[in-house]
């Protein structure tokens, strides 16, 4: 590490200009005396303008600026699960033994605990020959092996066994490299594959509406866009919850803080439906409330994705969920206008796009490069001003996502939740996967996915009809339509968060369907054969 | 720190609230400055951007008066904070901190810092415990809990202000709350009128309920608008969390504190976003609003209701927008309700309170309270359609059971919503299964 020293000329919000001569565009620097952890975003001669991802206030002039020399980087090793950290993966639970109730700034912790003791278990044997990503051994970390990757090429001189500690070296190599539990990555740079495969299994989410209707893939990317009050958060958490997947990495970007204390409340307390064990234990929170530091914002889906790209990589699937992604945008906003930077659309600056499709594209399913399978997949939620979907992020998401799951503020209103509209969302995983589906769940599993969309569309054909002409107008057959599909919004597309419904395994789910549609062929037979609606009903 | 304190004469240029000094050799960002005009009077300054040795200063005040020769700037290597201490309860302040009730300002006890520190999200604990507002439209059916944001979501001309006295008069916390700790009120209004500001005060002194106020009037400085809710929130924060009390913070008008931002945003010269609001309002709303909450083994808590005027009635306006979306649900005001004469009119239907959850059932209020509130929400949503259909089709094409719906309506706004006293939660369920009851509803 190469340390560079240079001084404060220019501070404005969390941007600050320094004088400081030969760093690199994206470095990490430690600015003022307080330490803040900033990163270059440009660097015009000797001048560097750099981006303070926490709060400026105090800073003076000509206080001192340090560049790191390296990139913004997280640490990954174990003991990232069941852990919360900020935007800029400080644990949130130290910051407070350290700080207090409130974060004050200016404390640089690491996200990993260096003196906790693990087993090393080796997987590698002396004088192996072991691959850059190569699995050499694993520790235990909760129900998880957290196996570890080699992070060059060689040959192993030595390897541990037994209790280690991440500061430890786990092996030598023949060169005289080293290998440790844990390792630094630049948040903005991918994680490397051998080669990424095409979607094709099913992320069984547990909410009826989007298993069925619009299913999602392991590897897939989701957005769900909605306007306040549409029960966006909810859904995100109850997918946190019940997601068929091994690790859950959840962002709370720009959100509430008690929506926060809440979830960690209720985390602690559930387990996870699929295996049995604390919900926690499977999980990551990355925190940065909407009073937290905005450059940190934009910075903490990187510092989490990359984590999850790191469990990823030992063959775990894994679900990166962000609660919003509109808070990001909007942090990228704030960060482009202060250094003056032309506006594109609504403000936002024009690389938002395409920042958005590169970070898209971290998700997938792959053969790591130990090749193993395994898959980072996303559903991200959209919060567009005023509800419109037409603003500038929903749009630019809309042209990357596999899959478009619309919250709808009318269906809210009536407190139909989750709120998802089943006209305007869509999944193009569809195809792929009603192949699993037809096979391992039930046969049925398309044709029933049909029928309810054929009933549904149906019911709102006729609705307008029942405004003009009344419920009593309808022929028998109608009306039976009508009940059904009300019954099919209510009992099948409605799911209580609340209640034991929350998680519905797809199994159930195909059968409640299977139930109502069941007794709309039955009941229209006897209609057809001339029994009265409400007797045939009955 | 900064031996001493130094001073400049070196004003380039004076813009709005905005002053350009140069030839500054140490200052810091945020820094307090106080700025002596020629005629010897003294307002206060905070720098907003360093560019070299020019120094960009935001002016709390008036700049009136103000000249480039002759005007002092005095750094104070100080960020802006206010003092602290209990005496403040029982006393009115303006927005530049000075006591309005002809009393001297009380001897500070600590200092804080007015924008104060994000709290850190694990040390929050979970707002669980139910406030009784006695208005039955919020306890029976929007909950509000300890901890909560929840705003009011008004349009011009609703008797928003009448609204919340009422929850000013009424507002209890149901368990006793013993131990030493107490209730208090922090009032903190921007841009009021002389009107408004009269019955406020009125409803305040009524009240025998311990208060601070911080009012900036319609005619105070814009830039103390951006003060004032601060000031009311680093109160409450001292009060909440260091003196133990439960604290509700009331906030009128928000709608002019982002009117403020934005004039002050302009004349930054920033980029506008919608509507010409600063790309930054969420940001700053949040900094507002998010102070609310509660501390996990802390005994105090700050409950927040904001009003918010919605211009030209349209909660789709970037102002309730943003505050929705920081909120924890909204209490929305129909001028429909308004013009029929039900108070408070709160339409129940998009009005939401999402920590409701939390609050409600065994223990808090009673065991069947969803129940009851899902079902007077559902007949009631009902109702809704039917008036629509009925504009159609007439009453008289409506069937039996779609009329008592829509009866059943009727009554639930004039006898629930509606409201003259104050009903403890048990009552106003009771109320609700009995209003179902009558129509032959089932339960």
């Amino acid at each position: 590490m190469r340390e560079i020293p240079g001084t404060i000329t220019g501070i404005s919000g969390p941007t600050v200009i320094a004088e400081v001569k030969g760093v690199r565009l994206y470095d990490r620097v430690y600015v003022g005396r307080q330490m803040l952890t900033g990163e270059i975003v440009r660097i015009e001669g000797d001048r560097a303008v750099i981006q303070v991802y926490e709060d400026t206030r105090g800073l003076a002039l000509g206080e001192p600026v340090r560049s790191t020399g390296m990139a913004l980087t997280v640490r990954v090793g174990p003991g990232l699960l069941s852990n919360i950290f900020d935007g800029l993966q400080r644990p949130l639970k130290r910051l407070e033994e350290d700080m207090g109730f409130f974060i004050t700034g200016g404390k640089e912790l690491y996200g990993l605990d260096y003196l906790r003791r693990w087993r090393f278990y080796p997987l590698k044997k002396k004088g192996e020959e072991i691959r850059y990503g190569e699995i050499y051994g694993y520790v235990e970390e909760g129900p998880f092996k957290h196996y570890l990757l080699s992070t060059r090429d060689g040959i192993i001189r030595w390897i541990a066994d037994g209790e280690i500690s991440l500061n430890e070296t786990l092996a030598e190599l023949e060169d005289g490299s080293e290998l440790f539990g844990c390792e630094e990555w630049p948040v903005r740079k991918p994680r490397p594959f051998k080669r990424k495969l095409s979607p094709g299994e099913p992320l069984i989410t547990g909410q009826r509406a989007i298993d069925l209707l619009f299913p999602l893939a392991r590897g897939g990317t989701a957005i769900l866009p909605g306007g306040f009050g549409t029960g966006k958060t909810i859904l995100e958490q109850s997918i946190a919850k019940f997601a068929d997947v091994d690790i859950v990495v959840y962002v709370g970007c720009g959100e509430r803080g008690n929506e926060m204390a809440e979830m960690l409340e209720e985390f602690m307390k559930l387990t996870d439906p699929w295996r049995g064990r604390p919900l926690m234990e499977r999980t990551i929170l990355v925190v940065n409330t909407s009073n937290m530091p905005v450059a940190a914002r934009e910075a903490s889906i990187y510092t989490a994705v990359t984590m999850a790209e790191y469990y990823r990589d030992m063959g775990y699937h894994v679900l990166f969920l962000a609660d919003s992604l509109s808070r990001w945008a909007e942090a990228l906003r704030e960060i482009s206008s202060s250094l003056e930077e032309m506006p594109g659309e609504e403000g936002y600056p024009t690389y938002l796009a395409s920042r958005l499709a590169g970070f898209f594209e971290r998700a997938g399913i792959v053969e790591t490069l130990a090749g193993r399978i395994g898959s980072l997949s996303m559903i991200l939620s959209v919060s567009p001003p005023g509800g419109d979907f037409t603003e500038p992020v929903t749009q630019a998401c809309l042209r990357t996502a596999g899959a478009f799951l619309m919250l709808d503020t009318s269906l809210a209103h009536r407190r139909h939740f989750p709120a998802i509209n089943w006209f305007q969302s869509y999944s193009l995983y569809t195809g792929e996967l009603m192949e699993f589906f037809n096979k391992k769940i039930s046969p049925e599993w398309s044709i029933l996915r049909q029928r309810c969309n054929e009933i549904l569309q149906k019911e709102e054909s006729l609705r307008e009809v029942v405004e003009i002409v009344g419920m009593e107008g309808l022929q028998d057959s109608d009306r039976l339509l009508m009940h059904i599909a009300e019954r099919i919004r209510l009992e099948f597309l409605c799911q209580n968060a609340y209640t034991e419904d929350a998680f519905s395994p797809p199994e159930r789910t195909v059968e409640r369907l299977k139930a109502l549609i069941d007794l709309y062929d039955r009941t229209l037979e006897l209609i057809r054969k001339g029994t009265p609606f409400e007797e045939a009903l009955r | 720190m900064r031996l001493a304190e130094h001073s400049y004469r070196t004003i380039s240029s004076i813009r709005g609230p905005l002053i350009f000094l140069e030839k500054v050799f140490s200052c810091r960002i945020g820094e307090i400055v106080r700025i002596i005009s020629p005629s010897g009077e003294e307002r206060e300054g905070e720098v907003l951007k360093i560019e070299g040795n020019t120094v960009l200063i935001e002016v709390f005040g008036e700049t009136k008066g103000l000249d480039i020769k002759n005007t002092r700037v005095i750094f104070t290597d100080s960020i802006k904070s206010i003092p602290l201490s209990e005496d403040m309860l029982g006393r009115i302040f303006s927005s530049s901190f000075t006591p309005l009730d002809g009393i001297p300002a009380p001897l500070p006890e600590t200092w804080a810092p007015v924008t104060g520190y994000p709290m850190n999200p694990v040390s929050r604990a979970r707002p669980e415990e139910f406030i009784e507002t006695g208005l039955s439209c919020i306890d029976g059916l929007n909950t509000l809990v300890k901890g909560q944001k929840l705003p009011v979501f008004s349009c011009a001309g609703l008797p928003s202000k009448e609204v919340v006295a009422s929850l000013l008069r009424y507002a209890r916390l149901r368990e006793e709350t013993g131990e030493g700790r107490r209730f208090v009120i922090v009032f903190g209004a921007m841009g009021l009128t002389f009107h408004e500001y009269y019955f406020y005060m009125k409803t305040l002194e009524e009240l025998r309920i311990d208060f601070v106020a911080f009012i900036n009037m319609a005619d105070d400085p814009v830039m103390e608008r951006l003060l004032t809710p601060r000031f009311a929130l680093t109160v409450a924060e001292y009060l909440a969390f260091e003196k133990k009390s439960d604290v509700l913070v009331i906030l009128t008008d928000m709608t002019n504190y982002c009117d403020a931002l934005r004039e002050i945003s302009t004349a930054r010269e920033e980029l506008p976003g919608r509507r010409g609001y600063p790309g930054y309002m969420y940001s700053d709303l949040a900094s507002i609003y998010e102070r609310a909450g509660r501390i996990k083994g802390a005994k105090g808590s700050i409950t927040l209701l904001p009003v918010v005027t919605m211009p030209e009635d349209d909660i789709t306006h970037p102002i309730p927008d943003l505050t929705g979306y920081i909120t924890e649900g909204q209490i929305v005001l129909s001028r429909e309700l308004h013009q029929k004469g039900i108070f408070p009119p709160v339409d129940v239907l998009p009005s939401l309170s999402r920590l409701m959850q939390n609050g409600i059932g065994e223990g808090r209020t009673r065991h069947d309270h969803r129940k009851i509130a899902n079902l007077l929400y559902k007949y009631y949503a009902r109702a809704r359609d039917m008036r629509r259909l009925e504009a159609i089709v007439g009453r008289e094409g409506l069937t039996e059971q779609d009329r008592i719906i829509l009866d059943f309506g009727d009554a639930f706004e004039r006898e629930f919503i509606a409201q003259k006293e104050r009903r403890t939660v048990i009552e106003t369920l009771d109320l609700g299964v009995s209003l179902m009851k009558r129509f032959g509803l089932a339960i």
